[in-house]
């Protein structure tokens, strides 16, 4: 399976900012989160499709997101994940002694995840936060 | 007649845009006017998905239970608990912030806000630094080079362009909204062309154009003008006069290289963070030649390697600006109350986040003291979350700690956190249904307004606040 | 002699029977301190706080039952302010600058410091309704603005601080003498400051104009300073005082550069022991690590130049600037040696001491809580002596200290420390021990009838830093220096009586969004948002 290794970055939307504020359990909040905005060519070089679900790991964790195209091209090799859920299983927690986390820039391989579906927000915090 | 409130201040983000007008009838709002996206649909949405009753987690449930026993088992907890944490804070009133302030030292523990994942590497770099700043009226009269850089405000403040800057009309300056509109019509005619010329001749387009660098001639007239820096082409960077793409995590070197540049000291590389000289040398022009400059920046800069030291620099290059022009700088703050929050902690404690009153006194160590490494360390034994939802935006570590041990919520909406917890209190929408004061991403305060009435179980973060308050003494006096 | 309390307020006599007695005697009895000028609350000063978090560390108060924590040193959190001053026997004190846009923000702040009671002045030097109205010459429009300017802000006097340069850093410019005018608007700092002394008058308000000079801090300044006071000599009515200078200190410098700067406090001394238009406050220096912050955005900006210290700026839109650096006085500084030497000698060659106040412009001189070490000097030269001994060479042969013998007398310092700001401020309730004056008492546990200040300075200095007792409204919630209980002070604000009120409303309305980036409905300060307001009704002439 083709693997590709990028740069991830997270961030606020438009769309993720009017999600929440439809409630964080919305339909809207999960189309607007658990995506990931990836460029054109490198959406070719996976060998997927706008819409199929990927996997992206980093050294943190990994999450199943939706792939979308992303408008703001060009930007090979870089790929962005609104702030939420699915982004904070990926990201940097060390703040290297500044209490800052790393949100941006993080290291991280992406490949297609055909057999997994993205994970609805109860599940996922069932999942990953839930006490024994 | 339709009652027509106006002058509402929008409780969304940095930008507290004080001129929304809202229709109510029978105490909800119905049509919102002047906000932007997110505004509207903060405004007619925000009943969806909220807590009305007190839950309680007992086997494991969250069941409801009375605002008595909620706030009975909160204070229970925090007075228990020997390191306990109260985090959040940005997105409610500064009044709620004074009562939080008060029941953290109550009971020695640790209170931090959203700076702690968002601005707080701004805020140790002023503290080394300092930062020539100013309110955003002076910039929408003055500004004639906005610059953003690793910030985007078309999606985090979407107002902020057409309010304060580069769309604004001030004394000094006009809007450069009509040579954006004609600068639009050109580029949609040249694609269009494009498009058509490359179906014509056959060629393939898959490949992604390169990066043109070449700056416009708008850019050397006279009149406001932007310039947005960034690692990709946000739609902020579509409306800008000039949008210098550089490369991620490059940010340092590329604000010292400016550095010299203001200074006329020649650089010895060709290209800094993948931009050429040449490009880098005609924008310090531009920056030199303003007459008033102003640098926007946000989690691009802090998130990004080197976090505080890119702000550093990015606070040194336009302190060092100032030996030539006029020249201010300002992070875009993403809540719109985290910049009071960090003005009520600093009056009260000294400090603007990360404080630990677990000695009896304030201490700040951010790194030591912040949320984050608390939390990766496992240090704290209990939490109150309120206005913030950590679970949902902190790193899994982190929030895998902060639900392990006994967690309060006061949120009026349902969250990933407030799932989450073991005591959840509803309270009333600030800036809606309660009354209060909040500071603008430039330290203005401002009002906000109430304008409808909350559901009958629902206070204001400050009363909730200040009843848990007022129990944690209680227990504290039986204990004693 | 014996004083009465009761309800607040000091009375002609109390059935002792049922009343509580403090046996003062031996004791020195003064009405509790009225601090003029300093800057404990609102913007600048908050971040003034957040810029040095390394004042912070090294000066803690832990929380205890009656008193909530906090940090000193140079910029204190507001409860320790609201502490520190009563500790010292301190109950009234004037916040001096407050940005007109940011005021919620001080009076914030000022509710949350505990002890005092306060005031804050807001900064109308270089707002752009004066500023065109005076160049206009509409001195009644002028006026009636300021009126609605100071209710919406809750204000208590006009506060002006270089007048036309901080609209001129607004580009980054500065004013040069009273006479240079203000870019694109046409007005010079001689217009503004006579033009808001008219409006002063107009308005009846309680406090003169309340004035920081051009050219702060500039080697031969004490000339600028001088034109100021001049500039409103004839709009002097009678003895009343029309202007005050504040922190004269900074502005009594002789000299053409640093090398060649010394002492003009002889020339100003001897201007105001022959003028009664004008009072002064010292703006003494102390040795120690400090922190400027002042609403003169070009002064701060050439502080940091020449320090090459952290710096922080801060432009307010249509209204003022401001500027933080911090700032040491080393004592073998020649010219921070000088500036020390120069507070002294303005006190003590102005003969009237109801014309010159003591501060310290905290904290830009130093930390209040030095006041006790000022008080030392004034009343001694032994102890003045002393420290002239450890400063500069240089500074030492150009001071006139030691030619000056005269130390004040306990009374005279009561004047300085109270009794003559609180006439300056016109409060009457304040600063004396009369009957239906405000019960705001301190008890120093010195006696001045057996302790000669001149020789025990020590002592007086003891004495001063931790009262006896301090009485605030009647109640003792000082006793040892030790605060036994908390309580909160009123803000007190000039509710200003204009005739056409709504004339300026209507005015403002339309013209609001086009200066300001906020509504005009959300910028005056609603009656109920101070937590003890205390209006202070004033009709005006217009």
């Amino acid at each position: 399976m083709p693997k590709l290794k990028v740069s991830l970055l997270t961030g606020r939307t438009i769309d993720q900012g009017k999600g929440k504020e439809f409630g964080k359990l919305s339909e809207e909040y999960w189309k607007s989160v658990a995506i990931c905005e990836m460029d054109p060519n490198d959406i070719k070089e996976l060998g997927i499709r706008e819409n199929d679900s990927i996997k992206i790991t980093t050294d943190f964790g990994s999450a199943v997101v939706r792939a979308v195209k992303s408008k703001r091209t060009p930007h090979p090799k870089v790929v962005f994940i609104p702030y939420g859920p699915w982004a904070s299983l990926i990201m940097n927690p060390r703040t290297h002694g500044t209490g800052m986390p790393s949100l941006k820039g993080i290291p991280a391989e992406i490949e297609p995840a055909p057999k997994e579906r993205v994970l609805s927000l109860p599940e996922l915090l069932k999942e990953h936060y839930a006490r024994e | 007649m339709v009652p027509v409130i106006s002058g509402v201040t929008c409780p969304v983000c940095g930008s507290f845009c004080d001129d929304i007008e809202l229709v109510v009838k029978n105490n909800a709002i119905t049509d919102v006017k002047n906000a932007c996206a997110v505004g509207v649909a903060k405004f007619l949405n925000y009943t969806n998905h909220r807590h009305v009753i007190p839950l309680i987690r007992k086997n494991g449930e969250l069941v409801e239970t009375s605002l008595d026993e909620a706030v009975r088992k909160s204070a229970e907890i925090l007075v228990d608990a020997t390191y306990p944490i109260l985090y959040g804070w940005s997105s409610t009133s500064c009044e709620a912030i004074r009562v939080g302030l008060e029941l953290a030292e109550e009971v020695g523990g640790v209170i931090d806000n959203t700076s702690t994942i968002c601005h707080g590497p701004s805020i140790l770099s002023i503290q080394d630094i300092g930062i020539s700043s100013c309110t955003l009226g002076q910039l929408r009269h003055r500004a004639d080079i906005v610059i953003y850089w690793g910030s985007n405000p078309w999606s985090a403040h979407p107002r902020h362009i057409e309010r304060y800057t580069a769309f604004s009309t001030g004394r000094f300056q006009a809007t450069a909204w009509r040579g954006y509109l004609s600068r639009l019509g050109a580029i949609l005619t040249k694609k269009r062309l494009m498009r058509a010329v490359n179906l014509v001749l056959r060629r393939d387009v898959s490949a992604p154009p390169g990066i043109d660098r070449r700056l416009p001639y708008s850019l050397f007239r006279k009149g406001r003008k932007m310039i947005v820096v960034d690692v990709r082409r946000t739609r902020s960077a579509e409306l800008a006069d000039y949008f210098l793409q550089v490369e991620p995590n490059s940010d340092y070197e590329l604000l010292q290289a400016f550095r010299m540049l203001i200074r006329d000291e020649e650089l010895d590389v060709d290209e800094v963070a993948g931009v050429p000289v040449e490009i880098l040398e005609e924008v310090a022009d531009i920056m030199i030649g303003c007459e008033l400059g102003i640098l926007f920046f946000g989690l691009g800069l802090t998130m990004t390697k080197g976090k505080l030291r890119n702000i550093d620099a990015a606070l040194s290059l336009v302190r060092d600006l100032n030996q030539r022009t006029k020249f201010l700088i300002m992070p875009m703050r993403g809540h719109f109350n985290v910049t009071g929050a960090n003005v009520v902690f600093t009056w009260q404690t000294g400090y603007p986040y990360a404080v630990d009153f677990s000695q009896g006194f304030p201490r700040y160590n951010p790194g030591e003291t912040s949320m984050i490494d608390i939390l990766c360390r496992g240090e704290s034994d209990a939490g109150l979350i309120i206005a913030s939802d950590p679970v949902a935006h902190f790193p899994r570590e982190a929030a895998q700690n902060l639900v392990k041990n006994p967690l309060i919520v006061i949120d009026p909406e349902v969250t990933p956190t407030s799932l989450m917890a073991d005591v959840v209190i509803p309270s009333a929408f600030v800036g809606i249904e309660v009354e209060g004061t909040a500071y603008r991403m430039d330290h203005v305060p401002l009002p906000l307004k109430k304008v409808v009435e909350p559901p009958e179980n629902c206070l204001s973060d400050v009363e909730i606040l200040q009843r848990i308050l007022r129990e944690a003494r209680r227990i504290r006096r039986r204990y004693n | 002699m014996d004083l009465a309390i009761r309800n607040g307020r000091i009375v002609e006599r109390v059935d002792e029977k049922k009343a509580e007695v403090i046996d003062a005697s031996g004791m020195l009895v003064m009405p509790g301190g009225v601090d003029i000028h300093c800057h404990i609350a609102g913007a600048e000063v908050n971040s003034g706080r957040l810029l040095r978090p390394e004042d912070h560390f090294r000066d803690v108060e832990v929380k205890t039952a009656v008193t909530r924590s906090g940090v000193g040193y140079s910029i204190p959190s507001t409860f320790t302010t609201g502490y520190r001053y009563a500790r010292m026997g301190y109950t009234t004190v004037m916040n001096p600058s407050m940005p007109p846009l940011e005021a919620r923000h001080t009076h914030e702040e000022l509710d949350d410091t505990p002890m005092v009671d306060k005031a804050t002045y807001p900064l109308l030097g270089d707002w752009w309704f004066v500023l065109e109205h005076l160049r206009d010459g509409q001195i009644e429009e002028c006026a009636a603005h300021v009126a609605w300017m100071m209710s919406a802000t809750k204000g208590y006097a006009i506060k002006i601080v270089n007048p036309g340069g901080l609209e001129a850093w607004g580009f980054g410019r500065n004013v040069k003498n009273l006479d240079d005018s203000v870019p694109y608007f046409n007005v010079t700092p001689r217009e503004i400051v006579r033009g808001l002394c008219k409006v002063n008058k107009l308005l009846n308000m309680p406090h003169t104009i309340h004035v920081h000079t051009n050219n702060l801090g500039k080697p031969g300044n004490y000339i600028t300073a001088l034109e100021t006071m001049k500039c409103v000599e004839d709009l002097a009515e009678g003895k009343r005082p029309v202007i005050h200078i504040t922190h004269c200190q900074f502005c009594a410098f002789k000299g053409s550069d640093w090398q060649t700067m010394s002492s003009g406090a002889e020339e100003i001394a001897k201007y105001v022991n022959h003028h009664d238009h004008v009072t002064l406050d010292m703006g003494q220096v102390i040795f120690t690590d400090t922190t400027t912050m002042t609403a003169d955005g070009p002064f701060q900006y050439g502080l940091y130049n020449l320090t090459g210290n952290k710096w922080v700026n801060h432009d307010v839109e249509t209204e003022t600037s401001s500027g933080i650096v911090p700032f040491r006085y080393k004592r073998k500084s020649a010219v921070h040696a000088t500036q020390w030497s120069i507070g002294l000698e303005l006190a003590l060659l102005i003969k009237d001491p109801w014309k010159i106040y003591m501060t310290t412009d905290h904290p830009n001189g130093g930390p209040f809580t030095a006041y006790p070490n000022i008080i030392a000097w004034l009343m001694s030269r032994v102890a003045r002596k002393k420290t002239l001994g450890k400063i500069s060479k240089r500074a030492r042969r150009k001071s006139l200290l030691p030619s000056i013998d005269r130390e004040l007398s306990f009374y005279e310092i009561a004047v300085v420390t109270r009794a003559g700001q609180a006439k300056a401020l016109n409060l009457t309730q304040k600063g004396h021990l009369g009957v239906g004056a405000d019960a705001d008492i301190a008890v120093y546990g010195i006696n001045p009838e057996q302790i000669d200040p001149s020789k025990k300075y020590k002592t007086v200095r003891r004495a001063f830093r931790r009262a006896a007792y301090t009485i605030k409204d009647g109640e003792i919630v000082v006793k040892n220096g030790q605060i036994v209980k908390s309580v909160f002070g009123k803000t007190f604000w000039v509710d200003v009586k204009t005739s056409l009120p709504m004339e300026v409303n209507d005015d403002l309305k339309q013209k609001f969004r086009e200066y300001w980036t906020v509504e005009y409905e959300n910028y005056p300060i609603p009656d109920r948002f101070l937590h003890f307001p205390a209006p202070i009704p004033v009709k005006a002439e217009v």
